[in-house]
């Protein structure tokens, strides 16, 4: 059990003093009295018989950012591609337990998993601008999915909500290949609002991103919050701590054998909590650095 | 203690023997290359200096016929242009259908699916004159439409067809997931990424393949004779009825013995060389113009 | 509140959508799986249209007789049916045609692979392909007008028809495929292993030969096999240059017929359907379909095994 005075141990890398004072995470008592938007039970991933991730239970709650963080193989971004069902789209990839939204079940046999990406969107760890003009980009979805009203407005406020407009309104017509990586994640992020989204889902958004854009988007994160639900996968832990009001900590669980390894949900709760008074070791050895 | 360098053989002694090999192995390179390319050059001269003096305007326009100096290939010119329309026409839709069945939509657990991949694969592998075979069988008995263009663009296109396929594949291959995950998570459904994203982005390379299948069935003779392109035809063809093909009349002036006609034959090669070569010419530069950088 | 905000539409309902029946989905499904199966129906319908008549063709003439007999006469009065000639020929122009393309193609391959610079390989690789796409009928015309008389100058004694002229042209024909089927099989031989040879202090020719042709041996016997299967199914370079007389002789001078010549120049001709003579096509033509297709599936499965242990 870990001792009550945590900041008399030793933390080499971070300081966990100092992470209560950048994240302006909400308390929990706070996040649970929103809506809850998902409720995971039990949930399961296997591919092909592997199994990927399992014994997953959480909650999340309505205009929250919620982050998955743990070390590389924990299942993180098969979880978070298990609520808008992209796993769907991958042969041999199998998920049991329940997935809940706004109290249905997202997994439901007669569901519409197209139309539920709608609802619940994505923005991928690579930025992955569609090979047309910006403007095209954002009215790619609106397109394909038949939604009326003037595109321009739709395209315009969608860069607007993704701090993207003043930089590229003068070039709508050119290639979204030719911005840089920033730019041209905040586009997806754009493409993925012009839809209309409820929730947004970031897997490792601003990793392959300079430290100016990861702030920009980080700063993005704390605007949409406001009218979005947003889940984040991160690596980057400081990350999670400035953004998220929520953390999920995942850790991987080795077989007995030792040939298998599968993820598991260690521990969730504030991200205060996690990072100053996390209640699991496995929790405190991954955010104090010693290992991960 | 001695130093080991004065023991040690000199690592420069084997430089000359080792500088030998090298130089011989790299002409032997240069020899292969220049066999290769020197005899591309030697026919290309060749055929032009025989041929040319009989690339008449009367040869171009006129009709066939057995004087030499009056004869003209217009009929199997127009017949040649008529078959690779056709070829392109039916080889096109169905095979790139066919590829975006197997890159986007077959399961490829399936028996049925592999099946369909190693007989793409095999087909590609039949000799020209086998389709042929399969052609004069359908259309002297069964089915048949007879010895007609039709039934020429119908064969040619089975020969290029899985050609067509695998280039297509290729294209459709080189077209990076993000997009089609990028496009899914908004919504889009499974026919909508494709037309909308994959395909458009596969354009440059489906139309490179599309070109260069095009260029060698317009070149193909074998199935030609085999479904009856008859030698002499001194009328401009139709869908429906008898013709011949320029690589058929190519042919058939080779077998006259007399020189005249020998002339004729390098004059149609020409012709026919003109036609493939620019065809090609076309597709390589569409390959370099387009060549995108994911 | 900013402007962000005001354009942003909450969904009417947070209920799950049901769903839909996607008719136009399924439909393209359809048309695709449609458009796979027609190359499913081209192979049956070769194979139909060969092995029919030609069981039919079986039932006149004695398979024993037709695959052992060595004299092929099918026109004359005095028929014979023995395909051995046809075999023999056809095998004696694919042998002195990889004699010509198999070494020659590497050759280029080696040095497109390892030794080019990307400039020239840039140059290299379009001639290549137009050296592939000359019609065969030009080759043909080619092989007779000119390599002819050629070797003729040259003091060989070679028949107006000869099975020499055909072999070498159409073994220069071949160079592109060898060529870069094996360019592609050493490009996918990792980085890595001639790094470990040159830092074993081998050169350049060795790190070639020994190295790289070695790990990428089954692609490169793929691309062989392949080019023997095209020459085995090549048809107007042989029906114009190598003659339609089938005889057995191992001397590349004479003239010979190989089975494509034989079906090019009798399916051309007037030979009544239903004759004896009109059936032989598809016993030949069968004999022809089941060579290549051997061969075939043996370069498929050489491809798959470099392809598998490198990617």
């Amino acid at each position: 059990m870990v001792s009550e005075d945590m900041t008399q141990m030793e933390s080499p890398r971070i300081d966990s003093g100092k992470i209560a004072e950048v994240s302006h995470g909400l308390e929990r008592s706070v996040v649970e009295r929103r809506d809850k938007v998902f409720s995971v039970s039990d949930l399961r991933v296997a591919y092909g018989g592997n199994i990927a991730l399992q014994d997953v239970n959480l909650d999340v709650h309505k205009n929250t950012v919620t982050a998955f963080i743990g070390p590389s193989g924990c299942g993180k971004s098969t979880f978070i591609r298990c609520f808008n069902r992209m796993n769907d789209l991958i042969p041999g990839a199998k998920v049991s337990g329940t997935v809940l939204y706004h109290g249905e079940d997202l997994y439901g046999r007669d569901v519409d998993e197209v139309e539920i990406r709608r609802r619940i969107g994505m923005v991928f760890q690579k930025p992955n601008p569609f090979p047309k003009s910006i403007y095209d980009n954002i009215a790619f979805g609106p397109r394909v999915l038949g939604m009326d009203g003037s595109m321009d407005e739709r395209v315009e406020g969608s860069l607007r909500q993704a701090a993207l407009w003043e930089e590229v309104k003068d070039r709508l017509k050119d290639g979204a290949l030719g911005l840089s990586g920033g730019q041209q994640q905040r586009l997806c992020i754009a493409r993925a609002l012009a839809v209309e989204p409820e929730v947004i889902l970031m897997d490792e958004p601003a990793s392959a991103l300079d430290p100016i854009s990861t702030t920009r988007i980080e700063d993005l994160m704390h605007e949409l919050k406001r009218n979005y639900t947003i889940i984040i996968v991160t690596h980057n832990m400081q990350q999670a701590a400035r953004v998220a009001d929520m953390t999920a900590f995942f850790s991987v669980l080795v077989d007995e054998d030792g040939a298998g390894r599968r993820g598991i949900l260690v521990e969730y709760d504030s991200t205060t909590k996690i990072f100053t008074t996390p209640s699991d070791k496995r929790t405190e050895d991954y955010v104090t650095g010693r290992f991960g | 203690m001695t130093s080991l360098a004065s023991t040690a053989p000199s690592i420069a002694a084997d430089k000359p023997r080792r500088l030998w090999r090298n130089r011989i192995f790299m002409w032997a390179m240069l020899f292969c290359m220049f066999v290769a390319f020197g005899t591309l050059v030697v026919l290309l001269v060749d055929t032009f200096i025989t041929g040319w003096p009989a690339v008449t305007k009367q040869l171009l326009t006129g009709l066939p016929s057995t004087v030499p100096a009056e004869a003209g290939a217009r009929p199997a010119i127009l017949a040649t242009l008529y078959l690779g329309a056709l070829v392109l026409l039916f080889s096109v839709p169905i095979g790139v259908l066919t590829a975006i069945y197997l890159e986007e939509y077959a399961n490829h657990e399936r028996w049925w699916n592999r099946l369909i991949e190693v007989n793409i694969q095999n087909l590609a592998a039949v000799p020209a004159i086998v389709y042929g075979i399969l052609g004069l069988a359908f259309i002297v008995r069964g089915i048949g439409v007879g010895r007609v263009v039709l039934a020429g663009g119908l064969i040619l296109t089975l020969v290029v067809l899985p050609t067509v396929v695998v280039s297509s594949r290729e294209a459709i291959r080189a077209v990076p997931d993000t997009i089609r995950q990028g496009a899914f998570a908004l919504g889009a459904t499974k026919w909508q990424v494709v037309w909308r994203q994959v395909l458009p982005a596969s354009i440059p390379g489906i139309a490179t393949g599309s070109i260069l299948a095009l260029s060698r069935a317009v070149g193909e003779t074998a199935p030609l004779i085999m479904v009856g392109a008859i030698t002499y035809v001194a009328f401009n063809p139709t869908l429906l009825g008898p013709y011949t093909a320029l690589p058929v009349q190519i042919y058939n002036w080779t077998r006259q013995p007399s020189a005249d006609f020998q002339v004729l034959a390098a004059a149609g090669a020409i012709v026919l060389l003109v036609i493939v070569l620019s065809m090609n010419a076309v597709a390589i530069f569409l390959r370099n113009r387009y060549r995108r950088q994911w | 509140m900013t402007t962000a905000d005001a354009t942003v539409a909450r969904p009417a309902t947070t209920a799950l959508p049901r769903k839909k029946i996607r008719v136009g989905e399924q439909l393209v499904h359809g048309v695709l799986f449609i458009a796979a199966a027609i190359s499913v129906l081209t192979t049956v319908g070769i194979v139909l249209s060969l092995v029919l008549p030609a069981l039919d063709f079986f039932r006149e003439v004695s398979p024993w007789e037709f695959f052992t007999g060595t004299t092929w006469a099918p026109l004359f009065l005095d028929a014979h049916f023995g395909v051995v000639p046809l075999v023999v020929g056809t095998l004696t122009i694919s042998f002195w045609s990889s004699l010509v393309a198999f070494p020659l193609g590497l050759g280029v391959a080696i040095y497109l692979s390892e030794y080019a610079a990307p400039r020239a390989t840039a140059f290299l690789k379009p001639i290549l392909e137009i050296l592939a796409a000359i019609p065969t009928v030009v080759l043909g015309y080619f092989a007779l007008t000119f390599v002819t008389p050629f070797l003729r100058d040259i003091g060989l004694e070679v028949e107006i028809f000869n099975a020499l002229s055909a072999s070498l042209v159409l073994g220069v024909m071949l160079i592109p495929t060898v060529a870069t089927l094996s360019e592609d099989a050493m490009a996918a031989v990792p980085r890595d292993l001639r790094d470990g040879g040159y830092a074993l202090g081998a050169d350049k020719l060795q790190v070639s030969t020994k190295i790289v042709v070695p790990a990428a041996i089954s692609g490169i016997i793929a691309a062989f096999v392949l080019a023997f299967s095209r020459a085995v199914g090549e048809t107007m370079i042989v029906l114009i240059a190598a003659g339609q007389l089938a005889q057995i002789t191992f001397d590349p001078r004479e003239t010979i017929a190989t089975i494509t010549a034989f079906i090019g120049a009798t399916g051309n001709g007037d030979v009544p359907t239903g004759s004896i003579e009109y059936k032989t096509i598809f016993a030949v033509g069968l004999t022809l379909f089941v060579m290549t297709l051997i061969m075939n599936l043996i370069s498929i499965r050489l491809v798959r095994k470099y392809r598998e242990v490198y990617e």
